[in-house]
């Protein structure tokens, strides 16, 4: 800790830190445009000019960059100095010089960096009475759009773009003809593109999706809110207006996701707003649809409160739906609705997770660590933040090697011209080549058998034992050498490879790191979805959605419950249609329409998740509490109140008891807001103090202005009266502080930059270490010696997940089913890229994507959004190619670096 | 004493005396429905919303009306027309709230919400007092003839490319190296 | 059928003359009061808005006669009758003219000011029985106010009634005959006046229903012709607290023989009904306490040497 004097006034700050951050710190109103909390300083808008003086008799003082200036002990700085102000206000007239005249018609009025810094710098007229800067917009895909009239080019874009990894954004040309943009119009490539959004001080890049169905900031009733996306649990702020919702901006969690989300959570919320959601009660006699009355909903429901009734849990329902209907059925018939093998898998990571030998890192903490294997997933598709956390991990060697030059690590362009392409090791052990292979210091592509080999391998050479290795034993050695000569060693498996052996290398390897090192190893397993890791924490491990589906078919259990579950999504097709059809009675509670709910006897309407409350735990065993950020205005109401509204009135309520009887969520009660917290027990405003139209937005339909809806549940109320909790960011919805319209407001909110909210929760870690476990065998399976190509299951950021894939911006980045091969295994087959072929004769057509670097005897099978029966393919799969082309979408718009450009 | 008690009475006599005469005098009133009064262009009375000299819908539907409105009776959607033009996919006023403070016309950075000098608003159903755009828009420029927002600021919509915007030098080429 | 005191004709004359006058009120007050405010007044309903009387009571009767249902019922409902009641008997002693009146009363002066003074009762049950913070405070002025004036009312009477040597108020006016008493008894007229005033809380007297304050205090729990009530019997209250004066000072039907007596007892009767209206018009309303200290600490001690003085005059000249 130093000390330094700003405006007359002694601060204590790190004197790790530079000015601008401390003075942000601590609350002051210092204008800033280049830098960015996460990005670090280059100096390149000169808008934090403050005057620093040599000592206390200096009276001149010198002009510094507040940002670029470390906050040496002893500093003595001046913001208020009349010097400093006059400079600022010229900067930012200067870059307002061709600013259009747009903030009409802008997205970003209103929560406009620009604006706010303007307003802050006071400059309010333009002298300049020249001709302004133009330039010609690109086409950036569905996600983003382009006005690149409104840069005032402080970098800011591209060097998140940098950070995020893409390679397709750039700035181009020089001096006053800076262009910030593609090499040609096109999509951007990277899965964080929508970060421009919201890292963009000015409206350049704006949201394509929100533009459409557009709301100022202040007219969005908002409230804290978890993306459902993935494992992750990134914290959201979902916006809602005129009763839909209408856009998902990242809200900060120092531990999660920080300042960045991925485009799947930030644009995949859309089909909240779908036509397939289910309205009403409904059901399917004789395969006629019939909508219930309230009456004949409650009876038909108590047809399925007996003892022959067995329930299937979801992957991406509440902790309270899923144990809402575990008591509805009972804790014997309540079954996982997860396939089985990733249930298989899910159980072994609970286990590994309750180990002490390990330690769960959160995404903060992968971003310190300084080496990194990645075993069989592709962490760019199926846990997006976890991938732009890995980029950040990388760079810590440039750190490292930064501290011995005396350069602060904030010094972000020092830091990489430094470093240049030194970077920490990260080794990928994958199926086919990932987005991470272009920061990756090896990247090994191979089938799941051998790469449990050369896992385990590792893992034994680390802990000196013998060596059998599929592959060069000077790799393997030097893998070893690496994560063991680390600080810091990070392991990362999955379920997503659908092979549990490579989870089980990956714990030997961290097992055998941890008893070199005699501390517990990072160990982070990624689970499928949302809450996975909750639902698995609630069902038995013989439970399995294979053993329900047999139940169901000979007959043991009369009636199924199905919550929000797509159970084709999870087992063979065939398997789920005898069940179904075997089955008395299929009561399935979904917010959306599936091919389960089509098969479904009996169907009640569940709302989605920006509609209720409730807790997931994400894949760290963290559990969090998503608030409900508006009503459902049809008859839809959380599952848990479908199966035991007359046992609990309020979320609250459940979520009580649910942590008192489930073992292993005694914390979950803690995430709960404390009532006294609120002032004069006044709720929180999910609406801001603009909140506009209140008197009219329903005036249509009656000049009798309805009652504003009455939230009796949370702790949040559906309107604009109340008092925010300003300072206290438990519940904070949109951050807004006066003055800073911006999110760039979060600092207001932070105890530190980049640090944690004040009082704000990062949620609560529910599983305790306490278990001593042992290497575990790995039990290779058999090799397949069917003739074929051996399977990799490939996902995709924009497809793979089954309700992001409804939402109609992810939807233009969606490609169909392929099978990806080595280009030698096509020719062998006399396949082109883009042919279509079937799967196993009768399996589904997929497109030939031909990719350079697959292995050869293997085939990477992406499924599309369940366009092949994923469960049915089994490990290997023969290719017959299809003389005419049906498939409406070929690949277009695939994303990948190692594409076969020959065929073409 | 009694001083005192002459002037406060003698005061009252004289107010009463001034108050009376008054019924002689020529009264303010103006008989409003037989004679109109004159009405100040100013004058804060029916909210229209005009049409630019081209003829095209001012409102680009910025939301700021709505949010400077202090009883919060404008509500309005953003739309977009192929060119790029924003525009109000609906825009209700709810007159039976609207207190005519003018702060709408106020914020509007386009000209394009006005406040009229009619006044003559009352309604037999209260119902009727809710309008919609296809109401409130009329065929003219209002009170601004000349305002046109598009010509000034730099978005692109047809018939005015990028750079042809008032002020605005020809889009630049990223490939040239000139200077 | 003969017009003398006491015949049916006459008390149905006196009877609806003073209800047709005191709704007429309505209509010419609000129209004087314009004037006086440099405006027109009511002027659409009929000839120059000689209409709008009949206008007010088609609203007045056809509103809602709404009872809250947090009001005592029955205290609610009779106090209107009682102010309605009172201020309607006391016309039964004035002498309108020779051969009009109802009763020709020994006890005259003492009859009107015991009408005058079951009047607060009125106000009191009203205002108590709203249930209602503004009709209680409302009520409480009302009370204090009429009984603190009635005291200075009664004390400046007594030199009109030392000077006639009766209560009847036929005797006082016949008694004028040689000369109006407004003469004699000026100081005891001023009185009287502004007495008269407070009684009947007009303004700017009319603290117990000052809007601004206390939200039309007594009454603002009452509508439709249950105000209507209140509202007549403080236009009748004028009409009687004009009455007197003329009877008391003015000579009552006294005048010129070129007009007969109920014109000269209605030109002057008017004459003061205007006056209240004008005053009405012009001098703002004081403050409880001034009006209370005003009362006690000044007329009282003026209404008394007015007593005293008339007393020894009258002893003095015997």
């Amino acid at each position: 800790m130093a000390k330094i004097v700003i405006d007359g006034v002694e601060y204590e700050v790190n004197p790790d830190n530079n000015l601008l951050q401390e003075s942000l710190s601590h609350g002051l109103d210092l204008p800033y445009f280049c830098w960015h909390p996460c990005m670090g300083s280059v100096g390149a808008c000169r808008q934090c000019a403050v005057k620093q003086y040599r000592d206390a008799d200096d009276e001149n003082g010198t002009l510094v960059m507040a940002c670029m200036t470390p906050a040496a002990e002893g500093s003595i700085i001046s913001i208020d100095d009349e010097q400093a102000r006059s400079m600022r206000e010229k900067v930012i007239e200067s870059l307002m010089i061709s600013h259009p005249h747009d903030c009409p018609v802008c997205e970003e009025g209103g929560e406009c960096h620009l604006q706010d810094m303007t307003l802050m710098s006071g400059h309010n007229y333009r002298r300049y009475d020249k001709k302004k800067i133009t330039h010609r917009n690109q086409y950036l895909g569905p996600f983003i759009n382009h006005e690149m009239n409104r840069c005032i080019t402080c970098y800011r874009c591209v060097r998140f773009y940098e950070y995020a990894g893409g390679k397709d954004l750039t700035v181009q040309a020089s001096h006053h003809h800076t262009y910030f943009g593609r090499h040609e119009d096109g999509v951007l490539e990277s899965e964080f593109s929508g970060n421009l959004v919201e890292v963009c001080p000015t409206g350049v890049f704006t949201d394509k999706a929100f533009s459409a169905q557009y709301a100022r900031k202040w007219d969005l009733q908002t409230a804290p809110s978890l993306c459902t996306g993935c494992s992750i649990g990134c914290n959201i702020t979902p916006g809602e207006r005129y009763g839909s919702l209408r856009r998902v901006v990242n809200r900060y969690n120092s531990e999660i996701n920080g300042y960045f989300i991925c485009d799947r959570g930030r644009f995949g919320f859309d089909y909240v707003n779908s036509d397939e959601r289910i309205k009403t009660p409904f059901a399917r006699i004789d395969s006629k649809i019939k909508d219930l009355s309230d009456e004949e909903t409650m009876t038909a429901l108590e047809g399925y409160n007996n003892s022959e009734v067995i329930g299937i849990g979801s992957p991406r329902a509440t902790n309270e739906s899923n144990y809402a209907l575990r008591s509805f059925v009972g804790e014997e018939n309540f079954y996982a609705g997860i396939a089985d093998n990733d249930n298989e898998a899910a159980h072994l990571i609970l286990e590994l997770s309750k180990d002490k030998a390990f330690h769960t890192p959160s995404i903060k903490e992968i971003e310190q660590a300084d080496a990194v294997i990645v075993l069989g997933e592709d962490l760019t598709n199926v846990a997006a933040r976890i991938a732009l956390a890995l980029r950040q991990s990388v760079r810590n060697k440039a750190k490292e090697l930064a501290k011995d030059f005396n350069i602060p690590t904030w010094q972000d362009a020092a830091v990489k011209e430094l470093a240049q392409h030194d970077r920490s090791p990260l080794i990928l052990l994958s199926g086919y080549s990932t987005r991470l292979d272009d920061i990756a210091s090896d990247s090994l592509i191979d089938s799941s058998e051998i790469l449990t080999q050369i896992g385990a391998a590792i893992a034994d050479q680390i802990a000196s034992k013998n060596v059998s290795a599929p592959i060069d034993e000077e790799k393997v050695s030097q893998i070893a050498e690496q994560l063991s000569q680390a600080e810091n060693p990070l392991v990362i498996a999955g379920t997503s490879s659908g092979d549990i052996n490579l989870i089980q290398a990956a714990a030997n390897i961290a097992r055998a790191l941890c008893e070199r090192k005699g501390k517990p190893i990072n160990l982070c397993l990624t689970v499928p979805e949302a809450n996975s890791m909750g639902l698995t924490m609630m069902v038995k491990k013989e439970n399995t959605l294979g053993v329900a589906l047999k139940k169901l078919e000979n007959g043991k259990a009369k009636k199924v419950v199905v919550l929000e579950n797509d159970l084709f999504r999870r087992a063979v097709h065939a398997d789920v249609e005898a069940a179904l059809e075997k089955c008395e009675g299929a009561l399935v509670i979904d917010h959306i329409a599936t091919a389960t709910t089509e098969k479904a006897s009996l169907v009640l309407p569940s709302t989605a998740f920006s509609e209720h409350e409730g807790s997931y735990v994400n894949y760290e065993g963290r559990a969090q509490l998503s608030f409900q950020v508006h009503k459902n205005l049809d008859s839809a109401l959380p599952a848990w109140r479908w199966l035991s509204a007359d046992q609990f009135k309020s979320v609250e309520e459940i979520t009580k008891r649910c942590s008192k009887e489930l073992q292993g969520f005694a914390k979950l009660s803690g995430l709960l807001p404390e009532l006294d917290h609120l002032v004069a027990g006044i709720k929180i405003p999910r609406q801001s103090h603009r909140y506009s139209g209140r008197t009219a937005m329903k005036a249509n339909l009656n000049v009798h202005e309805p009652k504003q809806p009455v939230d009796d549940e949370s702790v949040m109320s559906f309107s604009m009266e109340g008092v925010p909790l300003t300072k206290d960011s438990t519940i904070l919805g949109a951050s807004w502080s006066p003055a800073w319209n911006s999110n760039q407001s979060i600092s207001k909110f932070q105890e530190e930059i980049n640090g944690e909210l004040k009082q704000g929760r990062t949620g609560e870690l529910i599983l305790e270490r306490n278990s001593d476990g042992k290497y575990l065998e790995i039990n290779n399976k058999k090799l397949d010696v069917r003739s074929g190509l051996k399977v990799v299951i490939a996902y995709q950021i924009f497809g793979s997940e089954e309700l992001s894939a409804k939402s109609k911006s992810i939807r233009g980045r969606m490609t169909g089913a392929y099978v990806a091969v080595s280009p030698s295994d096509a020719e062998d087959l006399s396949l082109k890229q883009g042919d279509e072929v079937n799967l196993n004769e009768d399996e589904g057509r997929v497109i030939v994507c031909i990719r350079t670097k697959i292995k050869k005897g293997t085939a990477a099978v992406y499924c599309g959004d369940n366009e092949i029966d994923r469960h049915a393919l089994g490990g290997i799969v023969t290719l017959n190619k299809c003389e005419n082309k049906v498939s409406s979408h070929g690949i277009q718009g695939l994303i990948v670096s190692d594409l076969y450009e020959e065929a073409y | 004493m009694f001083k005192l008690i002459a002037d406060t009475l003698l005061s009252q006599v004289r107010t009463l005396w001034l108050v009376f005469i008054k019924l002689f005098q020529k009264k303010d009133t103006v008989e409003y429905p037989d004679r109109k009064p004159y009405m100040f262009p100013r004058w804060r009375g029916r909210i229209i919303l005009s049409r630019d000299p081209d003829g095209e819908e001012r409102c680009v539907a910025c939301n700021l009306c709505a949010v400077a409105c202090p009883v919060d009776c404008i509500a309005l959607q953003k739309g977009e027309m192929d060119d790029g033009r924003w525009y109000p996919e609906f825009f209700r006023i709810n007159f039976s709230r609207c207190i005519m403070c003018g702060f709408c016309e106020e914020a509007c950075p386009t000209n394009a919400i006005q406040l009229t000098p009619d006044f003559e608003m009352a309604e037999y159903v209260r119902q009727d007092m809710v309008w919609e755009k296809e109401d409130l828009l009329i065929n003219g420029t209002g009170k601004y003839h000349d305002y046109n927002f598009y010509r000034v600021a730099g978005k692109k919509i047809e018939g005015k490319d990028k750079g042809e915007a008032l002020n605005e030098a020809p889009p630049i080429d990223v490939k040239s190296l000139m200077p | 059928m003969n017009l003398e005191i006491g015949s049916p004709l006459s008390i149905g004359l006196v009877l609806g003359v003073v209800i047709i006058t005191a709704a007429l009120l309505i209509t010419v007050e609000r129209r004087l009061l314009g004037f006086w405010q440099e405006r027109l007044g009511p002027n659409r309903v009929g000839w120059f808005g000689s209409l709008q009387v009949v206008a007010d009571m088609i609203k007045i009767f056809t509103k809602e006669d709404w009872i809250p249902p947090f009001a005592d019922r029955f205290s609610f409902v009779v106090a209107p009758g009682i102010i309605m009641s009172v201020v309607l008997l006391s016309f039964a002693v004035i002498p309108f003219a020779p051969n009009i009146g109802v009763i020709d009363s020994n006890i005259g002066v003492l009859f009107v000011l015991a009408m005058a003074s079951l009047g607060a009762y009125s106000v009191m049950l009203g205002g108590l029985s709203s249930d209602n913070k503004y009709a209680l405070l409302g009520s409480l002025r009302a009370a204090a106010q009429m009984i603190s004036y009635e005291v200075f009312m009664g004390i400046s009477l007594l030199g009109v009634v030392a000077l006639t040597g009766s209560f009847n108020l036929r005797e006082i006016v016949e008694a004028q005959n040689d000369g109006w008493y407004i003469i004699p008894q000026f100081i005891g007229f001023v009185i009287f006046l502004i007495a008269g005033v407070a009684e009947s809380h007009r303004l700017p007297f009319d603290i117990p229903e000052a809007e601004q304050e206390i939200c039309s205090g007594y009454h603002t729990e009452y509508s439709g012709m249950k105000f209507g009530m209140f509202f007549v019997a403080e236009y009748i209250g004028l009409v009687l607290i004009s009455s007197l004066i003329t009877v008391l000072f003015f000579g009552g039907w006294l005048g010129p023989n070129f007009l007969p007596p109920i014109i000269w007892f209605s030109i002057k009767a008017f004459g003061f009904i205007a006056f209240f209206i004008l005053l009405r018009a012009a001098v703002p309303r004081p403050r409880y306490d001034q009006l209370m200290s005003y009362g006690w600490l000044f007329l009282l001690p003026v209404s008394l040497i007015n007593l005293l003085v008339t007393g020894a005059i009258i002893l003095s000249s015997q």
